[in-house]
């Protein structure tokens, strides 16, 4: 770009709350009509901090959504005419190695927020340091509740349906089962200790009569499926609830059948229903089990189909639930960014409280209470079709209609 | 009843799974001394291997057994590539140092196989014919892993027949007692370990192939099995085949067991049991003293030399550079990863007194760097405790266990110590993993942040002033009388026993010092990250200590210095220029290890002495 431009833009930049239309109109008239879309500007930055080493599975289809909506905004005109820009860092599944990068995105590339996060205590810790570096972060993809409620901040949002919320969705397919017996299998960290607890406490207070039999709590990635599923059988439960996920779900799935532990009995489980778990069984998934998930085939909205095809088309591939994530953490940040129209960080998060966005699974808001958003899940039984698992009977469960009532929130939000 | 029956058939078929891996490790270490981290490696690529090749081949009996083998056969195609390449390069190395090799490897394998087979994980087909259960008692039992109960024992009684019937085999173990005496006969060493590699590898692909009817293939199998492998391998003793068998049987059925009656004890149940066995045996159940070995290697650790003036004076420069510097050229981010260098520096430095002067490994140094970091994050978070303080603290907390751990630790030898050091961080880390009440779980202690007058250059300033001061205070240690001592103990305990040195109080004192300063070290760390989650004293950071220490050289004081800014330096650039981090980081570190089997450190200093003498 020649020098006189940037020089205007410079200034654009320094004006932008009172003349920037005007200037940068200038700026545009001045410029080739191609340079007066999105790039009249300097680049808006979003630092992206993730576990894309570790957690490959689930964030590459994430990543790719990310760029496609990052594309999308752009083409569209950008945030009022700047550019939205993002720069990925891989924590390699540390929370230490997270706060460093969000270090240097803030102080060396002076990002205008952070956002990312797949495992809890990362986005945890990156909640920490938006709190104490009075930053915007949004938490794409973590579920732990600690995140807004007992650890949460003014500086820090979440996207995603969380283990509470996740839980309750569940719960109440759950209680309208006749099993009066269950045992639960959960996977020993914060996410599978926090969904068991909930499980327990709100099924026991839909339905006082029920017991649980049994639990197992197998260390992250390294089931010992027979073992597991023998133990849980021995229990005899009517009902299992499960909250493995990844290797450790294909395991135990495997044992499980082969075994006969589902048969006669109702699974109750969660994230199962997600491709990201459910492909990898291929035609060993398992029928009829009641999880949340994401049947991205089956969705008809046409927001949700526009996004469908252009994932497809521009990747060769479907949407898992991370495209989801990634691509509406996009909207919701350009949404944010427009909205506000500043990138003062205490405008931003006042902006943020309350904010409505056009989710690809709905209308979203990020809750002005906890901060949580209101993005629900899909809900319903795993079925084999062609082959591979899907979801069928399966209903879109609002998060808003899941989350405690704000009396109950501010107890556990001391913050708030 | 029944159920408790078919438990223990459970446990058999772990036991047997964990025995053909170990099997491969323990024969690979018995006679070439190589901690090969990379096996679990190899067991991942047995598994993805497997599932490429059955796919190609025509279903039936022949094509998946046809393609398990064949798969074991890449697998040990793929190892002794590696002795040839890269391992046989550097068998003159300093001790453990084939480990920094090993490890590259690992890195490197990581991304490949992500590039290879993609991020989703792979279900491979079942057996053919076996994809049921038979009825056991009442109860369903899949048949494919009564299958497994079988191949374990069959394993172990066609290497015991190939170790005791054959003349390799003859060589094999004479080549584990005594390997100079070997050569010195005559026998072709070169080959003899190249076929061993090949034999050690192809077990650890044959047992990742076994695996694809059970579990589903995916990029995490190599880090998760790799530590269980090895604790097998001690446990059986090193080098020990029915060793290696009668371990995996006891963690194979405790883990069966265990879960009846608490369900959590996955998370640390086999290094509870590593525990126990090695401080009632110290040599593991069937393991055996290994004299010859340990007179040929404590002669070869070079007396430790000042260092020449002139590098001196470059030290001096560089670190008046680093003090006056940072207020006028680095911005916040600079000084944020200038403050993890200087952290770095101590935590490496306090590994390399016990495993330079010390000649102690230990794999496990990251407990005592998370137990400063805990202690001072506890006190902050508990009891309001200003910065200070809770700095002051860390050492003391990381003493306190040192002392503790230290006593069973010092009394073992070489690797079995290095792997009780590994047990008790890991029974540390399942610690602060479980009690959630105290420590926040996985969740960790938040809030952790300096005191408002502690800015970032502050701070900096501050870990700086620890690191120099800790670095030059350990370099102190090891030159006074004691330092003196505590070598002397490490090149000829019965030596320095005869002239009146207590062996094990020297060790042990080492070892206390050693944890005291890794303490400091994880106090900044836990100021500086604000922050402290388990991962403070998992097994990575163990990694990365040694790492850093084995890259600049175990033999010079200035080696872990070195070693630990390449490395933290490194890191950071490559983390933030590539995806492909792990892939152009393991490539530097084998390139490193190939050209400099010294470390950085050795062979500045063998440049300098080289340009002397010319």
């Amino acid at each position: 770009m020649p020098p006189l431009f940037s020089g205007i833009e410079g200034k654009a930049m320094v004006g932008m709350e009172i003349g920037r239309r005007a200037i940068l109109g200038s700026a545009a008239v001045l410029a080739a009509p191609r340079l007066a879309r999105a790039q009249a500007g300097e680049p808006l930055k979003i630092g992206e901090i993730n576990s894309y080493t570790a957690q490959p599975a689930f964030l590459q289809p994430y990543r790719q959504a990310w760029t496609l909506a990052l594309e999308q905004v752009n083409a569209a005109g950008g945030i009022h005419g700047r550019p939205l820009a993002t720069i990925h860092r891989d924590d390699a599944g540390k929370p230490e190695d997270a706060v460093r990068h969000a270090g240097e995105l803030v102080n060396s590339e002076k990002v205008v927020m952070l956002a990312g996060g797949f495992l809890s205590n990362v986005g945890l810790a990156l909640g920490d340091y938006a709190s104490q570096n009075k930053r915007l972060f949004l938490a794409s993809e973590p579920l732990t509740d600690a995140i807004v409620w007992s650890k949460g901040n003014r500086y820090t949002f979440r996207l995603r349906a969380s283990t509470y919320m996740q839980c309750a969705m569940l719960v109440e397919e759950a209680a309208k089962l006749p099993a009066k017996k269950w045992a639960l299998v959960a996977p020993n960290y914060e996410y599978g200790q926090s969904a068991v607890r909930w499980f327990k406490e709100l099924l026991k207070a839909a339905r006082p009569d029920v017991e649980f039999v049994a639990e197992q709590f197998p260390a992250l990635g390294r089931i010992d499926a027979g073992a597991t599923v023998q133990a849980l059988a021995a229990s005899n439960p009517e009902a299992i609830f499960n909250v493995t996920f990844g290797a450790d779900l294909t395991n135990f799935v495997r044992q499980g059948a082969t075994r006969g532990l589902f048969e006669k009995r109702a699974v109750v489980s969660l994230l199962t229903g997600e491709p990201e778990y459910l492909d990898p069984l291929g035609d060993e998934a398992p029928e009829g089990w009641i999880v949340t998930g994401y049947p991205w085939d089956q969705i008809t909205t046409p927001v949700h189909t526009a996004f469908r095809e252009a994932y497809k088309a521009k990747y060769n591939d479907y949407p898992r639930l991370g495209s989801v994530v990634g691509f509406d953490t996009v909207n919701a940040i350009a949404t944010l960014l427009r909205k506000a129209n500043t990138t003062d960080t205490e405008k931003l998060v006042d902006t943020m409280r309350g904010l409505e966005f056009g989710s690809v699974l709905g209308p979203v808001t990020f809750r002005a209470i906890d901060h949580q958003s209101t993005m629900g899940a899909f809900v319903g039984k795993t079925a084999l079709r062609a082959g591979r698992g899907t979801m069928v009977d399966w209903h879109y469960a609002d998060g808003a209609k899941y989350l405690p009532s704000d009396a109950v929130v501010r107890t556990l939000r001391p913050g708030s | 009843m029944e159920n408790l029956l078919l438990q223990g058939l459970n446990g058999l078929a772990s036991a047997s799974s964990l025995f053909l891996v170990a099997s491969g490790l323990t024969v690979i270490f018995g006679v070439t001394r190589i901690v090969n981290f990379a096996h679990g490696s190899l067991y991942m690529l047995g598994a993805y291997l497997a599932f490429s090749i059955v796919a190609h081949l025509p279903r039936g009996h022949l094509g998946f057994w046809g393609g398990i083998v064949l798969a074991a056969l890449a697998v040990g195609a793929i190892g002794a590539l590696l002795e040839v390449l890269l391992l046989r390069r550097i068998y003159r190395a300093p001790e453990l140092f084939q480990l920094l090799a090993t490890f590259g490897v690992v890195l490197v394998v990581q991304d490949v196989a992500l590039l290879v087979w993609g991020a989703q994980d792979l279900l491979g087909p079942r057996a053919p014919g076996l994809r049921g259960s038979v009825e056991l008692l009442g109860l369903r039992f899949p048949l494919y892993e009564l299958v497994l109960i079988g191949i374990g024992p069959v394993v172990l009684g066609l290497l015991l027949l190939l170790f005791k019937r054959t003349r390799w085999g003859t060589l094999v173990r004479a080549a584990t007692q005594d390997r100079e005496m070997v050569g010195a006969l005559g026998v072709n060493q070169r080959w003899l370990f190249t076929s061993v590699f090949f034999l050690g590898s192809a077990l650890a692909g044959l047992a990742g192939a076994l695996q694809l009817p059970r579990e589903s293939v995916n990029l995490h199998m190599d880090l998760a099995t790799i530590t269980e492998v090895f604790v097998v391998v001690v446990v059986g003793g090193l080098g020990s085949l029915p060793g290696a068998a009668l371990a995996a049987l006891l963690i194979g059925e405790l883990h069966a067991f265990g879960i009846l009656v608490f369900p959590k004890i996955t998370l640390v149940l086999v290094f509870l049991v590593m525990a126990v066995v090695l401080v009632i045996r110290p040599r593991g159940l069937f393991g055996r003293a290994q004299v010859a070995q340990a007179a040929v290697a404590s002669v070869a650790e070079p007396v430790l030399g000042r260092a020449p003036p002139a590098l001196k004076w470059l030290g001096f420069a560089a670190l008046l550079v680093a003090v006056v510097a940072p207020p006028f050229l680095a911005g916040d981010y600079a000084l944020i990863v200038l403050t993890d260098m200087a952290i770095a520096v101590l935590f490496a430095a306090s590994l390399h007194f016990i495993m330079g002067p010390g000649g102690m490994a230990s794999f496990g140094h990251a407990a005592y760097f998370g137990i400063g970091a805990y202690g001072a994050a506890l006190l902050t978070k508990w009891f309001a405790a200003p910065m200070l303080p809770a700095l002051l603290a860390a050492p003391f907390c990381a003493g306190v266990a040192g002392v503790l751990f230290g006593f069973f630790c010092v009394r073992l030898s070489g690797v079995y110590s290095a792997m009780l050091t590994l047990a008790f961080a890991q029974i540390a880390w399942s610690v602060a993993f479980q009690w959630v009440e105290i420590t926040g779980g996985d969740n960790g202690v938040l809030g952790v942040w300096p005191d408002p007058w502690a800015t970032k250059l502050n701070f900096y300033w501050l870990a700086l002033g620890c690191s120099v001061v800790g670095t030059l205070a350990l370099r102190r240690i090891a030159l006074s009388p004691f330092g003196y001592a505590l070598r002397a103990q490490r090149d000829n305990t019965l030596r320095a026993e005869a002239i009146g040195i207590n062996a094990f109080g020297m060790r042990w004192v080492a070892f206390v010092l050693a944890a005291g300063f890794a303490g400091v070290a994880g106090g900044l760390f836990a100021f500086a990250k604000g922050s402290v989650f388990p991962t403070a004293l998992d097994i990575p950071r163990s990694v990365d200590a040694l790492l850093m220490v084995l890259l600049g050289g175990v033999q010079t004081l200035a080696g872990p210095v070195l070693g630990a800014l390449a490395f933290t330096g490194l890191h950071e650039q490559l983390v933030r220029a590539t995806d492909y981090w792990r892939l152009v980081l393991g490539a530097v570190i084998l390139l490193l290890v190939l050209a400099f089997p010294q470390g950085l450190a050795g062979a500045v200093r063998r440049w300098w002495e080289g340009r002397r003498h010319a």
